[in-house]
């Protein structure tokens, strides 16, 4: 008997309505992007969970860990004139 | 400093990190840093979850092509379909730990990995149907709700979606057994006839008695694990007493009563001689099991074969 093969693993995202962002699902194996869509599919939206989805294979994704985040995010921390409530409006001020 | 006790400084750090992490209710993701010994435990419990999920296919399978109605049959194939899922994610969860499909499904035919031992049990007639629904999976939804909280994210996150859609198991069964109850005397009887052969089962989902679980302090102190064994059974015995009576059914256990003190029910001895037997491969159904597992599996792979061939020829395309 050959190998048992199982395929290979795919992302899974998914747009609950149109218009909204896609989000993480989990993953699904297949042996090509037309069975991932179809095993996406069946796997994640048995109950109209989604309108869209989007395969990706899983060896494509980079992903930070958790080491990284205060090298990645940290800097976020010291700005916080990003912020809209960081400024002073005149009193009286309307619609902004 | 050698080479050797750098490292196993470095070892302790991220070791200490961890625990600080787990403590504080971090979530971990695949790629942080954790003790082989968490790995180990999680691979263990997770594809024993998924393995469960895609054997426990089988007794309900069993009653496809006899559901009483058109109705029954077609909830039980989307309730099988839905377990067949739930193996699915949970399979996924158990891949980002670094184990793959294929050992996985060669440890559960090899033995090497256990499922869930209620399945080893016969589903003789329709309200056996009734009786998994909303015993089995009830005792499954105890155990699920309080896993969500587990501290290995994808495991988690599996756990939260599997939730979310076992209720619909759980009333489709106790609808089954409701009917059935009042029924006609025949039907009412195979009702009780198979609570009493599902109920103590059911209790051993949960495993051994606190006392007796082995591997159970790491996975509390990893937070991989919630609740107790005995916590969990006993959360699941006192909101089932209550369901067992408003459809006319009497839980076969003559030491069942209600503690006023406790505020939870009391219940008599599990015999865990029939779980160390049925655990131990001597249950009713475990070769036929596995049996119809490998079967399944061997008669596919041509499809799995024709597929990769597909693959291959189309790829650049």
């Amino acid at each position: 008997m050959s190998k048992d093969t199982q395929f290979d693993s795919w992302e899974v995202f998914m747009q609950s309505r149109p218009g909204a962002n896609f989000i993480h699902q989990g993953s699904v194996h297949a042996s090509d992007k037309k069975m991932a869509i179809q095993n996406a599919r069946d796997t994640y939206s048995r109950r109209g969970e989604g309108t869209s989805i989007w395969v990706v294979p899983s060896n494509a994704i980079a992903a930070s860990t958790t080491e990284d985040a205060d090298m990645l995010f940290d800097p976020a921390n010291d700005k916080i004139f990003r912020l809209p409530t960081f400024y002073t409006m005149p009193e009286g001020a309307k619609h902004i | 400093m050698n080479d050797t006790t750098t490292i196993n400084a470095k070892e302790e750090a991220l070791l200490a990190r961890f625990e600080e992490k787990v403590q504080n209710g971090d979530a971990i993701e695949p790629r942080d840093w954790m003790p082989e010994k968490y790995r180990k435990h999680l691979i263990r419990q997770i594809s024993q979850h998924a393995h469960s999920e895609v054997i426990g296919m089988q007794p309900e399978g069993n009653w496809v092509t006899r559901a009483p109605s058109l109705r029954a049959k077609q909830i039980l194939l989307a309730k099988i379909q839905d377990e067949g899922g739930h193996g699915l994610y949970l399979y996924s969860a158990c891949e980002t730990l670094g184990i793959s499909r294929e050992e996985m499904i060669e440890q559960l035919q090899s033995g090497k990995a256990k499922y869930s031992n209620i399945f080893n049990y016969q589903t003789l007639n329709w309200a056996d149907i009734g009786a998994v629904g909303w015993l089995v999976d009830g005792a499954a939804i105890v155990n699920q709700v309080s896993l969500q909280r587990t501290s290995y994210a994808p495991y988690s996150r599996a756990m939260v979606r599997i939730c979310k859609e076992e209720s619909f198991h759980q009333r489709q069964g106790y609808e089954i057994m409701a009917e059935m109850a009042k029924g006609t005397p025949e039907q009412s009887e195979m009702a009780q006839d198979a609570l009493n052969r599902w109920w103590w089962p059911s209790l051993m989902m949960f495993g051994p008695h606190d006392g007796d679980s082995p591997r159970s302090a790491d996975a509390f102190r990893w937070k991989i694990k919630r609740q107790t064994n005995d916590e969990l059974r006993q959360k699941f015995i006192d909101k089932t007493v209550q369901q067992a009576e408003v459809i006319g059914l009497t839980i076969p256990d003559p030491d069942l009563k209600w503690n006023e003190e406790k505020q939870c029910y009391d219940y008599g001895k599990i015999n865990w001689e029939e779980f160390n037997q049925v655990i131990n491969g001597n249950g009713p159904c475990n070769k036929q099991r596995i049996d119809h597992h490998k079967r399944v599996h061997t008669e596919g792979a041509w499809v799995r074969e024709a597929a990769e061939a597909y693959r291959l020829k189309t790829q650049n395309n």
